[in-house]
């Protein structure tokens, strides 16, 4: 999948990667797709519930050895 | 007609930096997920927000069982001169091993999204923390001011 941006938050906890998602994907345009790339094991869950309480949409997750991948269409 | 926000209230009690994350971590974590949030200092809570103190929070082992040690530890050993600032350097050095952020990078996270930060008027006067001394964004308020914000608040917490 393309992504207009891509975020790295491997090393991270929670709630980084859910805070640096936030910002991220307000300096970007609607419709526009945020990749993240994540190693706090929380994170899927996380990921879900933002995404789901924001409005913007989780497209895809994927898991790339100990990383997880996240899609996020901007609302 | 756009969706009324959510919104959560957090009292902030306590000044020891374990106690300093719960209350941060929630507030930045709740406006990144477009949550109306207001935290009110009161107490040692005013530490968080106390531009002397807040880089220098501690954490005690004295009458705290849980607290993690690399080596069996009878509690009342704590008593001892260096031992808090012993638990304070391994915390925060567990801390700094994942990766969180200090106390001063929360309160400037919380600050940047938009979280209300109101310090507790009389606990100022008690202690006599001057305004000048509180970091940038926080205002000054009583109880009114955050029972205003709280009785419409989806979420109320004490920490």
């Amino acid at each position: 999948m393309d992504a207009n941006k891509t975020l790295d938050c491997k090393g991270l906890n929670c709630p980084m990667p859910i805070v640096k998602t936030k910002k991220a994907l307000e300096t970007m345009n609607t419709g526009e797709v945020l990749r993240i790339e994540a190693t706090d094991k929380g994170s899927k869950s996380d990921m879900a519930a933002f995404s789901s309480r924001t409005g913007n949409e989780l497209i895809e997750v994927k898991e790339e050895g100990s990383t997880f991948v996240y899609f996020i269409r901007k609302k | 007609m756009e969706e009324k926000k959510k919104r959560m209230a957090i009292i902030a009690s306590k000044g020891t930096l374990d106690m300093a994350m719960p209350p941060l971590f929630l507030a930045s974590t709740a406006a990144a997920m477009d949550v109306e949030t207001a935290i009110f200092f009161t107490f040692y809570g005013v530490d968080l927000v106390n531009k002397k103190k807040y880089a220098s929070l501690q954490v005690a082992p004295i009458a705290n069982p849980a607290m993690p040690s690399p080596v069996p530890f009878p509690n009342i050993l704590g008593v001892l001169p260096g031992m808090t600032a012993m638990a304070t350097m391994m915390m925060k050095g567990m801390m700094k091993k994942i990766n969180w952020p200090t106390v001063p990078e929360l309160i400037d996270m919380c600050r940047e999204s938009g979280v209300k930060m109101i310090a507790c008027s009389p606990t100022l006067e008690m202690t006599g923390v001057k305004k000048e001394d509180l970091v940038e964004g926080v205002t000054v308020a009583g109880a009114a001011e955050f029972l205003n914000f709280a009785l419409d608040a989806d979420i109320t917490l004490f920490i």
